[in-house]
């Protein structure tokens, strides 16, 4: 039976698709009203990363099915993009970029 | 007739192609990752200009981004239309998808066309170097994504079993989708950081 | 053999003609059959096996006494170069990618690989890479930066000329060809096992395929990545390694080894799997602590992204940096030694019959724990610092991947002869192999643990006579000819026994796995109807412990008997020589760089369209 299920592609409404894609709309707008707010100038990166990884995990979930099909791809796909993460921050912190210690400390 | 038609049998019930594209969107994963870290690592090293804070017009890449963003809403009505067997509906936001791509890579070609008028090409400093090769794979992607839909929107004039039609869409739009996802990450960690950062 | 064929309805129009034939050459190029397009690696991956062994006796006469001039120091710097790089990547690397195409499908009781037509695209990418990366022998432009090709040597300042490009480019190729079938195996793994057949039931071999095929697709994108940046460096004048623009010549070590690390378990894990099946074959006992074998081997995989630093320990990370990559290599001794256990424990207590396969393997775990031993000392980085770029460590890999994984593959070569040939390898001249290989092995290598102690770095194509270097290099280099002699006896061996080996019939080690379920060689099909699967060692259970002899219909689960036999194709071959024209365009003319673009997306057009076609045959009275 688990069999049927990841042989069936979800099927998910319309309403939902369109739904996500303004948000997504919406959060492209936040993201870059918030690199003109000069009062958010301290927390800046850490709000762009928020907002982009929310993004990334609407899409991720919703257009790419990832939250309705079977589990197995998403397993695959996050050790994938973990692999990615933690090897490249860590060549990043080795080779003493600034930027890794703002991403590290923001995320 | 289990080969020609349907989509064939697998001891877990996951299709073959549907299952060797996520692996090689996990793979992928690594490949930008190590392209971005580049990036990242040489940003700020550049002994010359020009620099980011130079060239970077975010008012414009927004637009690019948005667009490249909502060809993926394009993208997965048109996989959902097809699950629903709907030909027409199909046909259409597979163009739509498609033109959107091409539309955002008219968009890189006048950027990378402004930023070497502004003296920024590959060889003058890091900048330009990580730049280009790192949107420039970007963009390769998303020109064969173009290609891959187009060959697709064609194939719709040919009578192939709908399942099989729909599935063949569907992991086009897995790719579609995550060259998107790629941008989303350059978009903010290159782009707005990198000016706002 | 009564066969019924009826030909598959090409639901498509096709660019090109279906290749039609069966036997003859073009049979073997267009071919899709995953057991010949296994045959075509071995017999590639041997070749340049000898290939890369005739540069290292080259290495070993220059080295023999001091001051010699057998080659130039530049001619030297290219042999270690192409040593390296050709025993990796066109040795060991398609030799067990053979026994993955070969095997796979026959242990998991499938049809064919998911994917025919990549298999055969990845086959013919591995061969025009090798030759491309040769390429530079006869254009007088052979590579010399070393295997790991380290930046800034590689700079068009420092290596001008094409010989670094066919290196880097070549590797590329090599590269697409490698990632392309590790998501076919993966594939097949996951998707293609037979009824019954649990991931917990598949043989060990399976899932050492399974870890190593992950360990590519993660770690390959990484070098892939430097490549394509130094090809923008040497082809387009980026400046990515060039120190002058303020770039980091240490980046390229961090992306070489994220990849060169896992690299180190993608060449020894299908060996380990090998000796994971031939140890209980010839010991007639189960593998002891399968689950933890399983375990320990997904482990190494993981622990493998986490330590590639090891190898830079001396480049000043700190000491922060450099403790913790300490910390994480020791911790991958632990898996490996439950491995070790577990081998022999496998062995105790069993009815031992000591064939050429089992001799292999009993070297391979004797050299590869001494490898592994020398490995946990160079992974404390204070020690490291004295051995770095010694012979220590030449030593230390060549145990591992000569007395490991060498060993291994030809454990499997013995093992699985029968199985590809239906023929035995004759018996004596084995031993006489084996025994010539593990005494020259011994002899050429373990003396250079003493030279790297004493002070001898590695890539020195000669030596101060006061050094007092040259008993031990004397003694490294009478012992390479033993082992050449016995790769030569090999050689032998396998042509005698092809002609008039003795007939294998069914099953001659009394086997466990479902390969050996086959007559030798097996059909073109395959399975005539599909082993249901409801034990760990699922043909020793039906022999011995009266498991169910359960099959289904090979076509799918539910329909008719007709198996279908995916059709040959010109594509492959197409495909992956536009690639590699396009890696020569890149070095000699623009034009034909564009015009291969051009003609490799045609050609993924027409592979597309053509579909995957064949025939269905239906395998009457000589099913099991």
């Amino acid at each position: 039976m688990a069999q049927h299920k990841a042989s069936e592609s979800p099927h998910v409404s319309t309403s939902t698709y369109l739904k996500v894609g303004l948000v997504l709309a919406v959060l492209t707008a936040l993201e870059v009203a918030v690199v003109y707010v000069e009062s958010l100038k301290g927390i800046v990166a850490f709000l762009l990363l928020l907002i982009g990884i929310l993004k990334f995990a609407l899409v991720a979930m919703y257009f790419m099915h990832l939250k309705f099909d079977t589990p197995v791809y998403s397993r695959f796909f996050m050790v994938g993009l973990v692999l990615a993460l933690a090897c490249m921050l860590a060549v990043m912190a080795i080779m003493h970029s600034d930027r890794a210690a703002t991403l590290l400390l923001s995320s | 007739m289990n080969h020609s038609g349907h989509v064939e049998y697998t001891a877990t019930g996951m299709p073959n192609r549907k299952l060797a594209i996520w692996l090689f969107l996990a793979s992928e994963c690594m490949f930008f990752g190590a392209l971005i870290a580049t990036y990242l690592i040489y940003q700020g090293q550049s002994l010359v200009g020009p620099y980011p804070e130079d060239l970077f017009d975010i008012p414009l890449t927004t637009v690019s981004t948005f667009i490249l963003l909502m060809s993926s809403l394009a993208m997965v009505l048109a996989v959902a239309a097809a699950q629903k067997e709907d030909l027409k509906q199909t046909r259409l936001w597979l163009a739509v998808t498609a033109l959107m791509g091409l539309t955002f890579l008219g968009f890189q070609a006048y950027e990378y066309n402004h930023f070497i008028h502004a003296g920024l090409t590959l060889s003058v400093n890091l900048f330009g170097s990580t730049f280009y090769v790192m949107t420039g794979f970007h963009g390769a992607h998303v020109a064969i994504g173009v290609i891959w839909l187009s060959s697709l929107f064609a194939h719709t004039f040919r009578p192939v079993d709908p399942k099989r039609r729909a599935l063949d869409i569907e992991i086009a739009g897995l790719y579609w989708h995550f060259v998107d996802i790629v941008w989303i990450v350059i978009f903010t960690v290159v782009y707005l950081l990198g000016v706002g950062g | 053999m009564a066969t019924v064929q009826e030909s598959f309805p090409t639901q498509r129009a096709a660019i090109l003609p279906r290749p039609k034939s069966t036997t003859g050459f073009w049979s073997w190029v267009t071919t899709v059959d995953h057991k010949r397009i296994g045959i075509m690696y071995a017999v590639t991956a041997i070749f340049f096996f000898l290939v890369g062994g005739i540069e290292a006796l080259i290495i070993r006469l220059q080295l023999f006494s001091p001051d010699m001039n057998v080659v130039s120091a530049d001619v030297f710097n290219q042999l270690f170069t192409m040593h390296g790089t050709t025993m990796v990547f066109l040795a060991v690397m398609p030799l067990s990618a053979a026994f993955f195409n070969y095997l796979l499908p026959l242990m998991l009781g499938a049809r064919d690989v998911a994917f025919p037509r990549l298999n055969a695209f990845s086959y013919w990418l591995f061969l025009f890479g090798g030759i491309f990366i040769n390429t530079g022998w006869f254009v007088n432009a052979a590579p010399a930066v070393g295997w790991f090709g380290y930046a800034n040597l590689t700079s068009p300042a420092y290596t001008p000329g094409l010989a670094t490009d066919f290196w880097n480019i070549g590797l590329q190729i090599l590269g697409i060809g490698t990632l392309v079938s590790a998501f076919n195996f993966i594939v097949t793994i996951i998707n293609m096992r037979a009824p019954g057949m649990t991931l917990m039931k598949m043989p060990v071999f399976a899932w050492t395929t399974l870890v190593t095929s992950f360990l590519i697709i993660f770690a390959f994108p990484s070098v892939t990545v430097g490549m394509i940046l130094l090809t923008f460096d040497r082809l387009f004048n980026a400046n990515f390694f060039e120190v002058a623009a303020n770039a980091d010549v240490v980046l390229w070590q961090h992306l070489f080894w994220i990849f060169g690390h896992p690299e180190v378990y993608i060449l020894i894990l299908p060996a380990m799997g090998i000796v994971s099946e031939v140890l209980p074959t010839f010991a007639r006992k189960p593998l002891f602590g399968y689950s933890v074998m399983v375990f320990s081997t997904i482990l190494i995989g993981f622990l493998g992204f986490a330590v590639w630093s090891h190898h830079m320990f001396t480049v000043g990370m700190g000491p922060v940096v450099n403790s913790i990559f300490s910390l994480a290599t020791m911790a991958i001794a632990i898996p490996t030694g439950v491995k070790i256990f577990n081998w022999i424990s496998t062995l105790w207590g069993g009815s031992i019959r000591f064939k050429a396969p089992l001799l292999f393997a009993l070297g391979f775990v004797w050299m590869f724990m001494i490898g592994g031993l020398s490995g946990v000392m160079h992974s404390s980085a204070p020690s490291n610092a004295q051995q770095q770029d010694t012979y220590f460590v030449v030593a230390h890999f060549h145990y591992v991947l000569i007395g490991g994984a060498i060993f291994a593959l030809f454990a499997g070569l013995y093992y699985w002869f029968p199985k590809v040939t239906g023929r035995l390898m004759n018996e004596k001249i084995g031993v006489v192999n084996f025994v010539l290989m593990f005494i020259g092995f011994n002899v050429t290598f373990f003396p250079m643990h003493f030279l790297g102690l004493m002070g001898m770095p590695r890539r020195i194509y000669t030596y101060d006579p006061a050094l007092g270097l040259q008993f031990w290099n004397q003694v490294s280099t009478i012992g390479s000819f033993i082992l050449a002699a016995g790769v030569a006896v090999y050689l032998y061996n396998l042509a005698v026994s092809l002609k008039k080996g003795e007939l294998a019939g069914e099953d001659p080690w009394d086997a466990r796995t479902l390969e050996w379920m086959l007559p030798n060689p097996p059909p073109v099909y395959n399975f005539a109807r599909i082993p249901v699967v409801s034990a760990r060692d699922e043909f020793w259970a039906r022999k011995y412990e009266g498991a169910p002899a359960k099959e289904v219909a090979a076509g799918s689960e539910d329909e008719e008997d007709g198996i279908h036999l995916p059709g040959n194709s010109y594509f492959p071959i197409i495909m992956a020589g536009m690639i590699t024209l396009f890696g020569y365009g890149l070095l000699y003319s623009g034009a034909l760089a564009v015009a291969a673009i051009i003609l490799t997306i045609l050609s993924a057009m027409g592979w597309a369209f053509e579909g995957v076609g064949g025939t269905i045959i239906y395998p009457k009275g000589d099913a099991e």
